[in-house]
């Protein structure tokens, strides 16, 4: 009688609940826990090295099981090492992104923006960007030194041709249909870019810095295998020649930590900014 | 008053989409053009907005010439062509940039009443139905009141519902500050129920082929005969226009004979 009555109770408490607040019962059937057979691989894999190093079916010296991976990350931390190094790699990178994407920015909007001027720049960009960045990697040292001014050349170079080409894109994408509208409401060329072209290109933008930040990334190793006595990249090369792939691998896994905060930072500051759009963008 | 005198564009590509149009829309009048596809009426529209320029002739408002987008002139399209980045209220204030804080407020709100979007000035355009969109993008052109407005086929994409409560909305706007309206539609039924005088033109080159008034009292009763008889008129000179192109040569014969008399 009683469990009856409890269960009734039990069901109209769920339907009330169910009926006052649908959209936060849906959030929580929205998350699919499918989504964690994602991680079954290289967990897997993971503990089967781990075991099969441990029961001593294999050597481990090349390739070292997880746990020597993250005993030599956690040594790195407490010593203060790893620290050291990703704050060095975050900061060249950093300096080099602000580099390329101001000068990407700025040449990408101004070649977007005026056709006589896309066709006094853009050949000779394109021109530029069809030379592997690495090459200019002796050029860079010859002229900036060996030390920080040429890395941070190198990553500004790889930062700013994504960024100049996403840029300049966007803007000659622009739906000529909402242009009019400016020019129905008789905008200046300075109103309708702030008021229109900016607010149009700033979703490409978004993607375009952060193919850039990517590439960032992608330059600062080859920036910090050039000869570097501290950083990410260095800690990878000093694991090669002194034979600790622990040692490398611990500063890969820095890398893909290192990258994956950067743009997701990058993701949510720019995220108010393109609030309004419709698409299906959020689920990326 | 809007004068077209011997208004003519010809593309870039030598397509005639408008040829010698003479016209006179009075203060206050609604106009609808009507015709075929291809035959210029949104050209003529664009040209009015400054958004293209005549090859020949000229467009006066009040005597003076236009040339460019002019002020006093409002555009709706026949897509709304919101800004996707701002809420409904900004859409509407967009073309308020001169105006203070207090005054672009009362302005967007009242017309957020007359086209019954007051609860959904927050949101974005991308929330909005086909038809709330089309009404947020007639407040935007009402707001600054213009003295002109120019309609490009604003309810071709709504069903026929969502069309007739437009029309509504529309005609109560429209009846506040009574501007000169330019519709293009091709649709003649909505003709009838807006406008005081149909221009039916006529395609390759695009031209001017009747004017018929249409002069049944307003509110106008869709059902009612005169109704009906205004359509039907409509029609039968729509028809004359598309036959048109047969009878062209018989009156250039008129013509050449005329000639020959003198």
């Amino acid at each position: 009688m009683t469990g009856q009555a409890t269960s009734q109770a039990w069901s109209s408490h769920e339907g009330a609940a169910a009926l006052a607040a649908p959209t936060s019962t849906e959030k929580r059937r929205a998350f699919d826990w499918r989504l964690l057979l994602g991680f079954f691989l290289p967990v897997a894999i993971a503990l089967l090295w781990e075991a099969a190093v441990t029961l001593g079916l294999a050597e481990g010296r090349l390739v070292p099981p997880p746990s020597r991976i993250i005993a030599m990350l956690w040594g790195l931390a407490q010593t203060g090492e790893l620290w050291t190094h990703a704050w060095m790699t975050l900061w060249r990178v950093l300096v080099g992104f602000v580099i390329g994407a101001l000068s990407g920015i700025v040449l990408g909007a101004l070649s977007g923006s005026s056709q006589t001027l896309r066709q006094l720049l853009d050949p000779t960009l394109q021109a530029l960007r069809a030379i592997p960045s690495i090459a200019w990697v002796p050029l860079f040292i010859l002229w900036l030194g060996i030390f920080e001014a040429s890395k941070v050349a190198l990553i500004a170079v790889g930062v700013f041709f994504p960024v100049y080409l996403g840029i300049a894109g966007a803007i000659l994408s622009v739906d000529r249909k909402l242009v009019e509208v400016g020019h129905v409401f008789r905008l200046s060329r300075v109103q309708l870019a702030r008021r229109i072209l900016l607010p149009a290109v700033l979703p490409e933008a978004v993607i375009a810095l952060r193919s850039g930040l990517g590439l960032g990334f992608m330059f600062v190793v080859a920036a910090e295998f050039m000869g570097a006595s501290e950083g990410l990249g260095y800690l990878l090369v000093d694991g090669q020649q002194m034979g600790k792939p622990d040692q490398i691998l611990a500063a890969i896994i820095a890398f893909a930590l290192l990258g994956k905060t950067a743009d997701s930072l990058l993701v949510a500051a720019t995220k108010p900014l393109v609030r309004w759009q419709d698409t299906v963008r959020e689920r990326l | 008053m809007l004068s077209f005198e011997h208004l003519a564009k010809t593309y870039a590509d030598g397509t005639r989409a408008l040829s010698d149009i003479n016209l006179t829309v009075h203060e206050g009048e609604i106009v609808a053009l009507i015709g075929g596809s291809g035959c210029g009426k949104t050209t003529l529209l664009r040209l009015i907005a400054g958004l293209d320029r005549e090859s020949a002739g000229r467009i006066r408002l009040d005597g003076e010439v236009l040339s460019g987008p002019h002020p006093a002139v409002g555009i709706v399209f026949q897509e709304p062509r919101l800004l996707p980045w701002l809420s409904v209220a900004d859409n509407i204030a967009f073309g308020l940039d001169g105006f203070s804080t207090a005054e672009k407020k009362a302005r967007v709100t009242h017309a957020l009443e007359k086209v019954g979007l007051v609860e959904h000035a927050g949101r974005w355009p991308r929330d909005l139905s086909g038809g709330q969109q089309q009404r947020v993008s007639i407040a935007r052109a009402f707001v600054t009141n213009p003295k002109v407005l120019l309609l490009d086929e604003p309810f071709s994409a709504l069903d026929a519902f969502t069309r007739a409560s437009l029309h509504e909305h529309l005609l109560g706007l429209w009846e506040e500050t009574r501007p000169t309206v330019v519709l293009v539609t091709h649709d003649v039924q909505e003709a009838v129920t807006l406008a005081d005088r149909a221009i039916v033109m006529q395609p390759k080159p695009g031209r001017i082929f009747d004017e018929l008034p249409l002069t049944l009292a307003r509110p106008r009763d869709r059902t009612g005969l005169p109704f009906e008889t205004s359509v039907r008129r409509v029609l039968t000179a729509l028809d004359h226009s598309l036959k048109a192109p047969q009878q062209q040569p018989q009156r250039e014969r008129d013509r050449q004979a005329a000639a020959l008399w003198w």
